[in-house]
Protein backbone atom coordinates (compact mmCIF):
# COMPACT_ATOMS: atom_id res chain seq x y z
CA UNK A 1 0.00 0.00 0.00
CA UNK A 2 2.85 2.14 0.98
CA UNK A 3 4.37 1.66 -2.52
CA UNK A 4 1.50 2.04 -4.24
CA UNK A 5 0.84 5.55 -2.62
CA UNK A 6 4.02 6.55 -3.10
CA UNK A 7 3.81 5.80 -6.76
CA UNK A 8 0.79 7.63 -6.93
CA UNK A 9 2.18 10.61 -5.40
CA UNK A 10 5.49 10.82 -8.09
CA UNK A 11 2.86 10.59 -10.81
CA UNK A 12 1.03 13.41 -9.32
CA UNK A 13 3.55 15.08 -8.70
CA UNK A 14 4.98 14.49 -12.68
CA UNK A 15 1.41 15.59 -14.03
CA UNK A 16 1.19 19.07 -11.92
CA UNK A 17 5.12 19.66 -12.90
CA UNK A 18 3.83 19.67 -16.27
CA UNK A 19 0.40 21.08 -15.66
CA UNK A 20 2.36 24.18 -14.70
CA UNK A 21 4.88 24.10 -17.31
CA UNK A 22 2.38 23.96 -20.00
CA UNK A 23 1.12 27.44 -18.60
CA UNK A 24 4.70 28.65 -20.84
CA UNK A 25 2.66 28.13 -23.87
CA UNK A 26 -0.52 29.41 -22.67
CA UNK A 27 -3.44 29.51 -20.61
CA UNK A 28 -5.46 25.99 -20.66
CA UNK A 29 -7.46 23.65 -18.86
CA UNK A 30 -4.66 21.50 -17.10
CA UNK A 31 -2.87 24.58 -15.66
CA UNK A 32 -6.64 26.10 -14.70
CA UNK A 33 -7.10 22.45 -12.72
CA UNK A 34 -3.51 22.72 -11.46
CA UNK A 35 -3.77 26.70 -10.16
CA UNK A 36 -7.22 26.26 -8.64
CA UNK A 37 -6.15 22.53 -6.46
CA UNK A 38 -2.68 24.11 -5.73
CA UNK A 39 -4.87 27.36 -4.41
CA UNK A 40 -7.23 25.43 -2.47
CA UNK A 41 -4.87 22.86 -0.85
CA UNK A 42 -2.46 25.27 0.00
CA UNK A 43 -5.65 27.68 1.84
CA UNK A 44 -6.41 24.78 3.35
CA UNK A 45 -3.03 23.67 4.55
CA UNK A 46 -2.28 27.14 5.96
CA UNK A 47 -5.64 27.05 7.95
CA UNK A 48 -4.96 23.78 9.59
CA UNK A 49 -1.71 24.92 9.72
CA UNK A 50 -2.13 28.12 11.06
CA UNK A 51 -4.84 26.47 14.51
CA UNK A 52 -2.76 23.22 15.13
CA UNK A 53 0.87 24.97 15.38
CA UNK A 54 0.04 28.84 16.68
CA UNK A 55 -3.15 28.79 17.52
CA UNK A 56 -2.95 25.04 20.24
CA UNK A 57 0.03 25.71 21.74
CA UNK A 58 0.19 29.23 22.22
CA UNK A 59 -3.20 29.84 23.02
CA UNK A 60 -5.74 27.14 23.53
CA UNK A 61 -3.08 24.73 25.31
CA UNK A 62 -1.81 27.60 27.69
CA UNK A 63 -5.56 28.60 28.73
CA UNK A 64 -6.39 25.33 29.69
CA UNK A 65 -3.31 24.15 31.56
CA UNK A 66 -2.83 27.64 33.33
CA UNK A 67 -5.60 29.80 33.06
CA UNK A 68 -4.23 31.94 35.73
CA UNK A 69 -0.94 32.06 34.76
CA UNK A 70 -1.90 32.71 31.40
CA UNK A 71 -4.52 35.68 31.82
CA UNK A 72 -2.74 37.92 29.72
CA UNK A 73 -3.27 35.97 26.51
CA UNK A 74 -7.10 36.59 27.08
CA UNK A 75 -6.10 39.86 24.96
CA UNK A 76 -4.49 38.74 21.62
CA UNK A 77 -7.60 36.14 22.19
CA UNK A 78 -9.90 38.78 22.16
CA UNK A 79 -8.34 40.76 19.73
CA UNK A 80 -8.83 37.95 17.32
CA UNK A 81 -12.39 37.44 18.08
CA UNK A 82 -13.03 41.23 17.17
CA UNK A 83 -11.27 39.94 13.95
CA UNK A 84 -13.60 37.11 13.33
CA UNK A 85 -16.49 39.74 13.95
CA UNK A 86 -16.02 40.96 10.40
CA UNK A 87 -17.99 37.97 8.97
CA UNK A 88 -21.24 39.91 10.45
CA UNK A 89 -21.74 42.79 8.96
CA UNK A 90 -23.27 44.93 11.65
CA UNK A 91 -19.91 43.99 13.93
CA UNK A 92 -17.83 44.30 11.17
CA UNK A 93 -16.56 48.05 12.73
CA UNK A 94 -14.92 45.46 15.56
CA UNK A 95 -11.72 44.56 13.46
CA UNK A 96 -10.88 47.98 12.99
CA UNK A 97 -9.72 47.54 16.53
CA UNK A 98 -6.97 45.44 16.24
CA UNK A 99 -6.02 46.40 12.81
CA UNK A 100 -4.93 49.60 14.75
CA UNK A 101 -3.44 48.24 17.34
CA UNK A 102 -1.25 45.77 14.66
CA UNK A 103 -0.14 49.15 12.10
CA UNK A 104 0.69 51.21 15.51
CA UNK A 105 2.44 48.91 16.97
CA UNK A 106 4.33 47.54 14.25
CA UNK A 107 4.90 51.22 12.99
CA UNK A 108 6.55 52.04 16.70
CA UNK A 109 8.55 48.95 16.94
CA UNK A 110 9.82 48.84 13.39
CA UNK A 111 11.22 52.67 13.65
CA UNK A 112 13.57 52.12 15.69
CA UNK A 113 14.61 47.95 14.63
CA UNK A 114 15.14 49.98 11.20
CA UNK A 115 16.91 52.66 12.33
CA UNK A 116 19.51 51.03 14.13
CA UNK A 117 19.35 48.11 11.15
CA UNK A 118 18.62 50.11 7.87
CA UNK A 119 20.27 53.26 8.72
CA UNK A 120 22.42 53.66 11.50
CA UNK A 121 24.65 50.31 10.45
CA UNK A 122 24.50 51.08 6.90
CA UNK A 123 26.21 55.13 7.98
CA UNK A 124 28.88 53.42 10.32
CA UNK A 125 29.75 50.98 7.76
CA UNK A 126 30.46 53.91 5.22
CA UNK A 127 32.51 55.53 7.66
CA UNK A 128 35.87 53.90 6.29
CA UNK A 129 38.96 55.63 5.45
CA UNK A 130 39.50 55.21 2.01
CA UNK A 131 43.35 55.36 2.04
CA UNK A 132 43.77 52.76 4.25
CA UNK A 133 43.46 49.59 1.68
CA UNK A 134 46.22 47.79 0.89
CA UNK A 135 45.67 48.06 -2.78
CA UNK A 136 45.02 50.23 -5.27
CA UNK A 137 42.01 48.62 -6.63
CA UNK A 138 40.80 48.68 -2.78
CA UNK A 139 41.24 52.18 -2.42
CA UNK A 140 39.42 52.77 -5.26
CA UNK A 141 36.29 50.70 -3.86
CA UNK A 142 36.50 52.27 -1.17
CA UNK A 143 36.00 55.61 -2.76
CA UNK A 144 33.28 53.50 -5.01
CA UNK A 145 31.47 52.70 -1.80
CA UNK A 146 31.22 56.21 -0.28
CA UNK A 147 30.14 58.15 -3.30
CA UNK A 148 28.29 55.80 -4.40
CA UNK A 149 26.21 55.50 -1.21
CA UNK A 150 26.30 59.14 -0.48
CA UNK A 151 24.94 59.73 -4.52
CA UNK A 152 22.39 56.90 -3.73
CA UNK A 153 20.55 58.68 -0.61
CA UNK A 154 20.45 61.67 -2.74
CA UNK A 155 18.61 60.13 -4.80
CA UNK A 156 15.42 60.10 -2.62
CA UNK A 157 16.18 63.80 -1.99
CA UNK A 158 12.38 64.73 -2.98
CA UNK A 159 12.46 68.67 -1.98
CA UNK A 160 14.76 70.01 -4.54
CA UNK A 161 14.29 69.74 -8.15
CA UNK A 162 17.05 67.75 -10.09
CA UNK A 163 18.62 70.19 -12.20
CA UNK A 164 22.11 72.03 -12.73
CA UNK A 165 24.95 70.88 -10.34
CA UNK A 166 22.26 68.83 -7.75
CA UNK A 167 21.03 66.76 -10.75
CA UNK A 168 25.09 65.27 -10.71
CA UNK A 169 25.14 63.18 -7.16
CA UNK A 170 21.07 62.23 -8.49
CA UNK A 171 22.48 60.93 -11.60
CA UNK A 172 25.33 59.49 -10.19
CA UNK A 173 23.18 57.64 -7.54
CA UNK A 174 20.85 56.17 -10.23
CA UNK A 175 23.46 54.72 -12.18
CA UNK A 176 24.75 53.32 -9.16
CA UNK A 177 21.77 51.95 -8.19
CA UNK A 178 20.92 50.22 -11.68
CA UNK A 179 24.48 48.56 -11.35
CA UNK A 180 23.55 47.07 -8.17
CA UNK A 181 20.26 46.29 -9.79
CA UNK A 182 22.30 44.57 -12.76
CA UNK A 183 24.28 42.60 -10.37
CA UNK A 184 21.35 41.54 -7.83
CA UNK A 185 19.40 40.31 -11.26
CA UNK A 186 22.39 38.17 -12.52
CA UNK A 187 22.76 36.53 -8.81
CA UNK A 188 18.90 35.73 -8.69
CA UNK A 189 18.66 34.66 -11.99
CA UNK A 190 21.42 32.32 -11.09
CA UNK A 191 19.54 30.97 -8.44
CA UNK A 192 16.20 30.77 -9.92
CA UNK A 193 18.19 28.48 -12.79
CA UNK A 194 18.91 26.06 -10.08
CA UNK A 195 15.41 25.97 -9.22
CA UNK A 196 14.90 24.52 -12.36
CA UNK A 197 17.63 22.09 -12.51
CA UNK A 198 15.86 20.70 -9.16
CA UNK A 199 12.65 20.27 -10.93
CA UNK A 200 14.32 18.41 -14.00
CA UNK A 201 16.16 16.71 -11.60
CA UNK A 202 12.62 15.36 -10.25
CA UNK A 203 11.48 14.62 -13.31
CA UNK A 204 14.85 12.47 -14.96
CA UNK A 205 16.20 11.12 -11.84
CA UNK A 206 12.87 10.06 -9.51
CA UNK A 207 10.74 9.86 -12.44
CA UNK A 208 12.08 8.64 -15.65
CA UNK A 209 15.44 7.74 -13.75
CA UNK A 210 17.38 8.79 -16.87
CA UNK A 211 20.02 10.10 -14.68
CA UNK A 212 21.18 8.36 -11.42
CA UNK B 1 40.36 57.78 70.77
CA UNK B 2 37.27 58.36 68.21
CA UNK B 3 39.99 59.72 65.63
CA UNK B 4 42.18 57.17 65.72
CA UNK B 5 38.92 54.20 65.58
CA UNK B 6 38.09 56.32 62.57
CA UNK B 7 41.98 56.50 61.31
CA UNK B 8 42.19 52.64 61.91
CA UNK B 9 38.65 51.64 59.81
CA UNK B 10 39.76 54.39 57.19
CA UNK B 11 42.79 52.22 56.92
CA UNK B 12 40.95 48.57 56.45
CA UNK B 13 38.52 50.14 54.51
CA UNK B 14 41.21 51.25 51.90
CA UNK B 15 43.44 48.47 52.48
CA UNK B 16 40.40 46.32 51.35
CA UNK B 17 39.71 48.42 48.79
CA UNK B 18 43.01 48.25 46.23
CA UNK B 19 43.90 45.28 48.02
CA UNK B 20 41.36 43.20 46.59
CA UNK B 21 40.60 45.51 43.25
CA UNK B 22 44.01 44.61 42.37
CA UNK B 23 43.94 41.60 42.19
CA UNK B 24 40.85 40.69 41.70
CA UNK B 25 37.52 42.61 41.27
CA UNK B 26 33.92 42.61 39.47
CA UNK B 27 32.44 45.24 37.30
CA UNK B 28 28.54 45.24 36.39
CA UNK B 29 28.49 45.49 32.77
CA UNK B 30 27.76 49.04 31.70
CA UNK B 31 24.15 49.91 29.84
CA UNK B 32 23.07 45.97 30.23
CA UNK B 33 19.82 44.75 30.80
CA UNK B 34 21.58 43.19 34.40
CA UNK B 35 22.31 40.18 33.16
CA UNK B 36 26.20 40.14 32.87
CA UNK B 37 29.13 40.65 34.90
CA UNK B 38 32.74 41.56 33.61
CA UNK B 39 35.51 39.96 36.15
CA UNK B 40 39.04 41.57 35.85
CA UNK B 41 42.26 40.23 37.25
CA UNK B 42 45.60 41.22 37.84
CA UNK B 43 48.04 38.39 38.37
CA UNK B 44 51.68 37.23 37.43
CA UNK B 45 50.40 33.92 36.54
CA UNK B 46 50.32 32.21 32.89
CA UNK B 47 47.25 30.40 33.36
CA UNK B 48 44.03 30.95 35.75
CA UNK B 49 41.32 28.80 37.21
CA UNK B 50 37.53 30.87 37.15
CA UNK B 51 35.15 29.60 39.40
CA UNK B 52 31.36 30.10 40.50
CA UNK B 53 29.51 29.00 43.29
CA UNK B 54 26.42 27.27 42.16
CA UNK B 55 23.03 27.38 44.21
CA UNK B 56 24.46 25.08 46.38
CA UNK B 57 27.86 26.37 47.14
CA UNK B 58 29.38 24.11 44.81
CA UNK B 59 32.32 25.77 42.75
CA UNK B 60 32.07 25.33 38.85
CA UNK B 61 34.85 26.06 36.78
CA UNK B 62 33.77 28.51 33.77
CA UNK B 63 37.14 29.75 32.20
CA UNK B 64 40.21 27.61 32.75
CA UNK B 65 43.17 28.94 30.50
CA UNK B 66 45.68 31.57 29.42
CA UNK B 67 45.76 34.68 31.85
CA UNK B 68 45.60 36.94 28.90
CA UNK B 69 43.22 39.05 28.16
CA UNK B 70 42.90 39.54 31.66
CA UNK B 71 39.25 39.61 31.55
CA UNK B 72 36.19 37.51 31.40
CA UNK B 73 32.64 38.49 30.53
CA UNK B 74 30.13 36.48 32.88
CA UNK B 75 26.32 36.35 31.16
CA UNK B 76 22.98 35.00 31.42
CA UNK B 77 22.63 36.02 35.45
CA UNK B 78 19.73 36.87 36.91
CA UNK B 79 19.59 40.64 37.72
CA UNK B 80 20.18 41.82 41.27
CA UNK B 81 21.03 38.51 42.73
CA UNK B 82 24.38 37.52 44.36
CA UNK B 83 26.86 35.57 42.29
CA UNK B 84 30.17 34.37 44.16
CA UNK B 85 33.63 33.92 42.07
CA UNK B 86 37.12 32.68 42.85
CA UNK B 87 40.44 32.88 40.69
CA UNK B 88 42.76 30.59 41.66
CA UNK B 89 46.14 30.38 39.70
CA UNK B 90 50.15 29.31 40.47
CA UNK B 91 52.42 31.58 41.27
CA UNK B 92 55.35 31.35 38.96
CA UNK B 93 58.10 31.81 41.44
CA UNK B 94 56.84 30.08 44.83
CA UNK B 95 54.85 27.42 43.51
CA UNK B 96 52.09 28.67 46.15
CA UNK B 97 48.51 27.71 44.71
CA UNK B 98 46.65 31.32 45.49
CA UNK B 99 43.18 32.08 45.09
CA UNK B 100 40.77 35.14 45.70
CA UNK B 101 36.94 35.26 46.56
CA UNK B 102 34.52 37.45 45.67
CA UNK B 103 30.98 38.37 45.16
CA UNK B 104 29.11 40.83 43.32
CA UNK B 105 25.29 41.20 41.60
CA UNK B 106 24.55 42.38 38.11
CA UNK B 107 22.27 45.25 37.78
CA UNK B 108 19.85 46.66 35.55
CA UNK B 109 20.63 50.09 33.37
CA UNK B 110 18.37 52.48 32.96
CA UNK B 111 19.38 53.50 29.56
CA UNK B 112 21.35 51.80 27.30
CA UNK B 113 23.89 54.17 26.15
CA UNK B 114 25.39 52.47 23.43
CA UNK B 115 22.14 53.17 21.25
CA UNK B 116 22.62 57.07 22.34
CA UNK B 117 23.05 57.39 18.68
CA UNK B 118 20.01 55.79 17.98
CA UNK B 119 17.54 57.99 20.24
CA UNK B 120 19.88 61.21 19.17
CA UNK B 121 19.11 59.97 15.25
CA UNK B 122 15.46 59.98 15.79
CA UNK B 123 14.92 62.96 18.13
CA UNK B 124 16.59 64.93 15.54
CA UNK B 125 14.48 63.88 12.56
CA UNK B 126 11.09 63.31 14.58
CA UNK B 127 11.74 67.22 15.76
CA UNK B 128 12.65 68.21 11.93
CA UNK B 129 9.23 66.36 11.31
CA UNK B 130 7.26 68.15 13.80
CA UNK B 131 8.93 71.49 12.49
CA UNK B 132 7.75 70.55 8.86
CA UNK B 133 4.23 69.46 9.55
CA UNK B 134 3.83 73.00 11.33
CA UNK B 135 5.05 74.93 8.50
CA UNK B 136 3.16 73.21 6.60
CA UNK B 137 0.16 74.13 8.61
CA UNK B 138 0.94 77.87 8.78
CA UNK B 139 0.77 77.59 4.80
CA UNK B 140 3.95 77.13 3.99
CA UNK B 141 4.23 75.53 0.74
CA UNK B 142 7.06 73.21 0.06
CA UNK B 143 8.54 71.75 -3.47
CA UNK B 144 8.29 67.84 -3.86
CA UNK B 145 9.91 66.96 -6.88
CA UNK B 146 7.98 64.33 -9.73
CA UNK B 147 7.75 60.77 -9.25
CA UNK B 148 6.65 59.46 -12.29
CA UNK B 149 5.56 55.97 -10.95
CA UNK B 150 2.77 57.82 -8.88
CA UNK B 151 1.61 60.05 -11.72
CA UNK B 152 1.16 56.59 -13.69
CA UNK B 153 -1.85 55.94 -11.51
CA UNK B 154 -4.12 58.39 -13.99
CA UNK B 155 -2.98 57.10 -16.56
CA UNK B 156 -3.71 53.76 -15.45
CA UNK B 157 -6.79 54.49 -14.46
CA UNK B 158 -7.92 56.26 -17.19
CA UNK B 159 -6.94 53.50 -19.51
CA UNK B 160 -8.66 51.02 -17.82
CA UNK B 161 -11.75 52.93 -17.56
CA UNK B 162 -11.77 53.48 -21.57
CA UNK B 163 -11.13 49.80 -22.43
CA UNK B 164 -13.80 48.59 -19.75
CA UNK B 165 -11.34 46.13 -17.82
CA UNK B 166 -10.56 46.29 -14.73
CA UNK B 167 -7.40 46.82 -12.31
CA UNK B 168 -5.06 44.40 -10.43
CA UNK B 169 -3.69 45.94 -7.31
CA UNK B 170 -1.98 43.40 -5.45
CA UNK B 171 -0.72 44.58 -1.83
CA UNK B 172 2.47 42.29 -1.33
CA UNK B 173 3.02 39.08 0.50
CA UNK B 174 3.82 40.44 4.03
CA UNK B 175 1.36 41.07 6.94
CA UNK B 176 0.68 44.62 8.47
CA UNK B 177 3.70 44.15 10.25
CA UNK B 178 5.81 45.03 7.25
CA UNK B 179 6.04 48.94 6.60
CA UNK B 180 5.71 48.57 2.83
CA UNK B 181 2.07 46.94 3.19
CA UNK B 182 1.08 49.96 5.08
CA UNK B 183 2.58 51.93 2.46
CA UNK B 184 0.89 49.83 0.16
CA UNK B 185 -2.22 50.13 1.50
CA UNK B 186 -2.22 53.86 1.79
CA UNK B 187 -1.10 54.10 -2.12
CA UNK B 188 -4.58 51.69 -2.13
CA UNK B 189 -6.47 54.06 -0.67
CA UNK B 190 -5.88 56.86 -3.03
CA UNK B 191 -6.12 54.32 -6.16
CA UNK B 192 -9.70 52.96 -5.24
CA UNK B 193 -10.83 56.94 -4.45
CA UNK B 194 -9.44 57.21 -8.37
CA UNK B 195 -10.92 54.12 -9.68
CA UNK B 196 -14.50 54.86 -7.54
CA UNK B 197 -14.48 58.74 -9.73
CA UNK B 198 -13.96 56.78 -13.14
CA UNK B 199 -16.61 54.12 -12.15
CA UNK B 200 -14.05 51.66 -12.72
CA UNK B 201 -13.37 48.13 -11.29
CA UNK B 202 -10.95 47.35 -8.94
CA UNK B 203 -9.37 43.61 -7.78
CA UNK B 204 -7.38 43.13 -4.94
CA UNK B 205 -6.18 39.53 -3.87
CA UNK B 206 -4.71 39.06 -0.87
CA UNK B 207 -2.20 36.33 0.78
CA UNK B 208 -3.38 37.26 4.81
CA UNK B 209 -6.06 37.76 6.62
CA UNK B 210 -5.22 41.11 8.29
CA UNK B 211 -4.17 42.43 4.84
CA UNK B 212 -7.27 41.62 3.10
CA UNK B 213 -9.46 43.14 6.02
CA UNK B 214 -7.38 46.30 6.19
CA UNK B 215 -7.45 46.49 2.34
CA UNK B 216 -11.26 46.02 2.82
CA UNK B 217 -11.62 48.67 5.12
CA UNK B 218 -9.61 51.37 3.23
CA UNK B 219 -11.66 50.64 -0.34
CA UNK B 220 -14.62 50.82 1.62
CA UNK B 221 -13.74 54.24 2.60
CA UNK B 222 -12.41 55.36 -0.30
CA UNK B 223 -15.82 55.09 -2.31
CA UNK B 224 -17.56 56.66 0.72
CA UNK B 225 -15.21 59.51 0.36
CA UNK B 226 -15.60 59.97 -3.85
CA UNK B 227 -19.45 59.56 -2.77
CA UNK B 228 -20.04 56.35 -4.67
CA UNK B 229 -20.64 53.83 -1.63
CA UNK B 230 -22.76 51.90 -3.58
CA UNK B 231 -20.43 51.02 -6.20
CA UNK B 232 -18.37 49.07 -3.87
CA UNK B 233 -18.55 46.07 -4.20
CA UNK B 234 -17.34 44.09 -0.70
CA UNK B 235 -16.02 40.83 -2.94
CA UNK B 236 -13.39 43.37 -4.98
CA UNK B 237 -10.83 42.63 -2.19
CA UNK B 238 -10.84 38.79 -1.50
CA UNK B 239 -8.26 36.11 0.37
CA UNK B 240 -6.77 33.83 -1.83
CA UNK B 241 -4.19 32.04 -0.27
CA UNK B 242 -1.45 32.09 2.76
CA UNK B 243 1.28 29.89 0.69
CA UNK B 244 3.31 32.33 -1.27
CA UNK B 245 3.71 30.41 -4.36
CA UNK B 246 0.08 29.33 -4.25
CA UNK B 247 -0.89 33.22 -4.12
CA UNK B 248 1.15 33.78 -7.45
CA UNK B 249 -0.51 31.15 -9.25
CA UNK B 250 -4.01 32.55 -8.15
CA UNK B 251 -2.97 36.06 -8.64
CA UNK B 252 -1.24 34.50 -12.70
CA UNK B 253 -5.03 32.76 -13.14
CA UNK B 254 -6.55 36.30 -12.81
CA UNK B 255 -4.30 38.36 -14.82
CA UNK B 256 -4.96 35.64 -17.89
CA UNK B 257 -8.31 35.66 -17.40
CA UNK B 258 -9.66 39.29 -16.21
CA UNK B 259 -6.98 40.57 -18.26
CA UNK B 260 -6.74 43.83 -16.09
CA UNK B 261 -5.52 47.18 -18.16
CA UNK B 262 -3.46 47.78 -15.35
CA UNK B 263 -1.81 46.02 -12.47
CA UNK B 264 0.08 47.31 -9.31
CA UNK B 265 2.21 45.39 -7.43
CA UNK B 266 3.25 47.83 -4.44
CA UNK B 267 4.76 46.52 -1.18
CA UNK B 268 6.54 43.42 -0.07
CA UNK B 269 7.80 41.32 -2.73
CA UNK B 270 10.06 38.29 -2.54
CA UNK B 271 10.58 35.07 -5.04
CA UNK B 272 7.09 35.83 -6.78
CA UNK B 273 7.91 39.32 -7.86
CA UNK B 274 9.44 37.80 -11.46
CA UNK B 275 6.54 35.45 -11.91
CA UNK B 276 3.94 38.61 -11.31
CA UNK B 277 5.32 41.14 -13.07
CA UNK B 278 6.30 38.53 -16.65
CA UNK B 279 2.83 37.12 -16.47
CA UNK B 280 1.15 40.53 -16.03
CA UNK B 281 3.78 42.09 -19.41
CA UNK B 282 2.35 39.18 -21.25
CA UNK B 283 -1.04 40.51 -21.02
CA UNK B 284 -0.05 44.26 -22.13
CA UNK B 285 -1.28 45.64 -18.86
CA UNK B 286 0.47 48.78 -18.09
CA UNK B 287 2.47 47.71 -14.97
CA UNK B 288 3.65 49.55 -11.63
CA UNK B 289 5.33 48.23 -9.00
CA UNK B 290 6.88 49.25 -5.77
CA UNK B 291 9.00 48.00 -3.21
CA UNK B 292 12.04 48.25 -0.57
CA UNK B 293 13.30 44.94 -1.31
CA UNK B 294 16.31 45.52 -2.83
CA UNK B 295 16.73 41.85 -4.41
CA UNK B 296 13.32 42.30 -6.07
CA UNK B 297 13.20 45.33 -7.48
CA UNK B 298 15.97 44.62 -10.75
CA UNK B 299 12.67 42.37 -12.02
CA UNK B 300 10.64 45.08 -11.53
CA UNK B 301 12.93 47.23 -13.31
CA UNK B 302 13.19 45.23 -16.15
CA UNK B 303 9.25 44.12 -16.15
CA UNK B 304 7.31 46.94 -15.17
CA UNK B 305 6.40 50.37 -17.01
CA UNK B 306 7.00 52.36 -13.68
CA UNK B 307 8.93 51.30 -10.58
CA UNK B 308 8.67 52.54 -7.33
CA UNK B 309 12.20 52.58 -5.61
CA UNK B 310 12.52 52.22 -2.22
CA UNK B 311 12.21 55.20 -0.35
CA UNK B 312 9.85 56.58 -3.46
CA UNK B 313 7.14 53.94 -2.08
CA UNK B 314 6.92 55.66 1.57
CA UNK B 315 7.08 59.00 -0.07
CA UNK B 316 4.09 57.88 -2.53
CA UNK B 317 1.39 58.67 -0.04
CA UNK B 318 2.37 62.20 0.89
CA UNK B 319 3.50 62.60 -2.54
CA UNK B 320 0.12 61.82 -3.89
CA UNK B 321 -2.34 63.32 -1.29
CA UNK B 322 -0.69 66.67 -0.35
CA UNK B 323 -2.05 66.42 3.24
CA UNK B 324 -0.03 68.81 5.56
CA UNK B 325 0.73 66.41 7.75
CA UNK B 326 2.14 63.64 5.38
CA UNK B 327 3.78 66.75 3.44
CA UNK B 328 5.91 67.53 6.53
CA UNK B 329 6.32 64.17 7.56
CA UNK B 330 7.94 63.77 4.22
CA UNK B 331 10.59 66.94 4.28
CA UNK B 332 11.35 65.51 7.67
CA UNK B 333 12.38 62.53 5.62
CA UNK B 334 14.16 64.40 3.59
CA UNK B 335 16.27 66.49 6.34
CA UNK B 336 16.89 63.00 7.94
CA UNK B 337 18.51 61.97 4.18
CA UNK B 338 20.50 65.34 4.66
CA UNK B 339 21.50 64.17 7.78
CA UNK B 340 22.82 61.25 6.99
CA UNK B 341 24.85 62.90 3.72
CA UNK B 342 26.09 65.18 6.40
CA UNK B 343 27.24 62.34 9.08
CA UNK B 344 28.65 59.55 6.63
CA UNK B 345 30.84 62.49 5.36
CA UNK B 346 31.95 63.86 8.58
CA UNK B 347 32.62 60.26 9.63
CA UNK B 348 34.84 59.45 6.31
CA UNK B 349 37.07 62.76 7.64
CA UNK B 350 36.64 61.43 10.71
CA UNK B 351 38.17 58.03 9.92
CA UNK B 352 40.77 59.74 7.99
CA UNK B 353 42.32 62.36 10.80
CA UNK B 354 41.83 59.27 13.21
CA UNK B 355 38.85 60.22 15.27
CA UNK B 356 37.90 56.67 15.74
CA UNK B 357 35.63 58.07 18.30
CA UNK B 358 32.95 59.04 15.85
CA UNK B 359 32.14 56.12 13.82
CA UNK B 360 32.03 53.98 17.01
CA UNK B 361 29.87 56.43 18.57
CA UNK B 362 27.30 55.30 15.80
CA UNK B 363 27.92 51.86 16.13
CA UNK B 364 27.14 51.85 19.59
CA UNK B 365 30.06 50.10 21.14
Amino acid sequence: MTGFMSTLGLWMAVFFTFSIFSFLYKDNPLYKLSEQIFVGLSAAYWLVYTFFSMMMPNLIVKLSSDFKGNIILLIPATLGFMMLLRIFPKTQWFSRFPIAIMIGTSAGINMVRYTKSDLLSQVSATMINPFAAATTSAIIGNFLLIIGTICGVYFFYFSKKQEGMSAVPSKLGIWFLMISFGASFGYTVMARVSLLIGRLEFLLKDWLHIIK
Amino acid sequence: MKKLLLIFWLVIFCVTLFADNDIFWALDLPSDDGKALILNWNVAADSIHLQKADSLGMWVTIFSGQNQPASFTDSNLNPDTAYQYRLQYTHPQTGDSLSYTLQAQPKEQWFNLHKLSLLLFILVVSLAILYYIMAVKRGKDFYIRRISGLDSMDEAVGRATEKGKPILYVPGISDLDDMQTIASLTILSHLAHRVAEYDSQLIVPCKLSMVMSAAKEIVKEAYLKAGKPDSYKDDSVFYLTDDQFGYVAGIDGIMVREQPAANFFIGSFYAESLILAETGYSTGAIQTAGTAQAHQLPFFVVSCDYTLIGEELFAASAYLSRDPLQLGSLKGHDFGKLLVITTIILGVIAEIIGWHWFKAFFEGV
